[in-house]
């Protein structure tokens, strides 16, 4: 099969319209639910609410051993069933928010575990309310250590944006595979999607280096 | 472990604070038996002896750090980690604890500084988010401490940047930002290189001198001791083995386990 320059050029502007509002967007709002969730049930784990901890722990284990195509099908295709309709995009959202929520609490854990008792013991001798404990002398300093993990697990989400062709969300790889399936020709738009996929991870794990040196120097 | 439940003992006078009858064991082992201390409002108490002798576990009980096995601790005629309930005494709520807190400060061996922070704002955390104070007013509270260790032109450091002699002084300035009436200071030059330990004691002598707090001081160092204290107490496996005016502790002592430390103490030093 040799390289039609043509029709790649053709095509791309269709391919990066799909990357820039689905692939993009998708990745960023769930990593914003990851990132707000994955707190949520870190600080339950720590804390130890009777009940609440334990079925958090079991949601999380559920999840992290069940497949994101799986959920996607239960969420997007039986649901329904029982009166809850989601739509395809907020369904990615969700469910690879979610997802990726039960791996960000392991990893904010580990972060919070990492905190000097110190710490803790200077916040009691200074009668700092609980919550400002968390929010100014916990979370501040656990994120720091936290945030190269992190940026692992978004960049590997972002891979796993094409599950979504699953429940038909016309993500990048979907409407590549379509273009392909319409014109018999699968090499240009998947060659497309790889390349525009290599040039958005690298910049980013650069990106996130830099920004870990800036976090370790403030 | 929870704070055992039992009824209201006899009233008495009871000194600024005064520990009854207080214990406190890990599993097996017994660190304070049956302890009873009074010191009065303004009295700065040095507390001395070898290590795993109990005198910081005095401090952290004080402050709430450790739990306390048996006994009572009061702390201005109120019960530290008991509610009066009724005529019982009830295991203190978060929030009685949270209230106690407030009038007792510490500084630790090892600073414990928020590094995340700057200097100034480790100071206006706690007298904001704790006691409700005004920023303006924290600030130039801030300051004024600040001033008085010696780092006025430091407040925009972050505590990676300062030594660790400037940390301590930090720290203590944060712990008096919070206006205690009683300053707990855990062994705070033991981790300072040699150089760095007068400005923390210069600090810590002024504070003796110039104010009323009420002032507990784990220490190896005897000749501070001798110079701030009203009284020095020489604990050994949890209990007092003598106590009184520095002179007569450092000068005349009654017993040779007393002797014995200080002749070890001070051929060390």
């Amino acid at each position: 099969m040799k390289w039609d320059m043509d029709f790649a050029l053709e095509i791309l502007p269709d391919i990066l319209e799909a990357f820039l509002r689905y692939t993009l967007v998708i990745t960023s709002l769930a990593t914003l639910l990851a990132a707000v969730l994955g707190m949520v049930f870190a600080v339950i784990r720590y804390v130890r609410i009777p009940v609440l901890t334990q079925v958090t722990t079991g949601f999380v284990q559920f999840t992290r051993a069940t497949p994101i195509p799986i959920q996607l099908f239960f969420v997007y295709y039986l649901l329904p069933d029982y009166g809850l309709t989601i739509g395809a995009v907020t369904t990615g959202v969700l469910v690879l928010g979610v997802h990726y929520a039960c791996y960000f609490a392991e990893v904010y854990r580990g972060g919070i575990e990492s905190i000097p008792p110190g710490q803790w013991e200077a916040c009691t001798a200074l009668s700092l309310p609980q919550q400002a404990v968390w929010r100014r002398v916990v979370l501040p300093q656990a994120v720091r250590k936290i945030l190269p993990s992190l940026g692992n697990y978004v960049i590997s989400m972002f891979k796993e944006v094409p599950f979504l062709v699953f429940i038909s969300v016309p993500e990048m790889v979907t409407v590549a595979r379509g273009i392909g399936g319409s014109n018999f020709r699968y090499v240009e738009p998947l060659t497309i999607c790889g390349i525009i996929y290599l040039l958005s991870s690298y910049p980013a794990s650069v990106a996130m280096r830099k920004l870990e040196t800036r976090l370790e120097h403030a | 472990m929870s704070t055992p439940e039992s009824t209201l003992p006899p009233a008495k006078d009871k000194s600024f604070i005064h520990f009854d009858d207080v214990c406190k064991q890990y599993g097996d082992l017994t660190v304070l038996d049956d302890l009873c201390i009074d010191i009065d409002a303004g009295e700065k108490v040095t507390l001395i002896g070898p290590s795993g002798s109990g005198k910081t576990t005095i401090l952290r009980l004080l402050m709430t750090l450790e739990t306390l096995s048996g006994g009572y601790i009061w702390v201005d005629g109120k019960p530290l980690w008991h509610q009066q309930k009724g005529d019982r005494l009830v295991p203190a709520d978060q929030k009685h604890l949270r209230e106690m807190r407030k009038q007792i400060g510490m500084v630790f061996q090892h600073f414990n500084l928020f590094p995340n922070m700057t200097v100034l704002q480790n100071l206006i955390e706690a007298p904001i988010r704790s006691l409700g104070r005004p920023k303006e007013q924290a600030i130039a509270r801030a300051r004024e401490l600040l001033d008085s260790v010696g780092l006025a032109e430091k407040e925009s450091a972050h505590p990676n940047q300062l030594s660790g002699g400037q940390q301590q002084r930090v720290a203590i300035a944060r712990a008096l930002a919070m206006d205690p009436k009683i300053l707990l200071l855990d062994e705070v030059t033991s981790a300072l290189d040699p150089e760095l330990i007068a400005g923390v004691l210069g600090v810590l002598r002024e504070l003796a001198e110039t104010t009323d707090i009420t002032m507990l001081i784990v220490t190896h160092e005897m000749h501070f001791a001798r110079d701030v204290s009203d009284r020095v107490m020489m604990f050994d496996k949890g209990k007092i083995v003598e106590q009184g005016p520095p002179s007569q502790i450092f000068d005349d002592p009654e017993h040779n386990r007393t002797k014995n430390f200080l002749s070890a103490v001070l051929s060390a030093g």
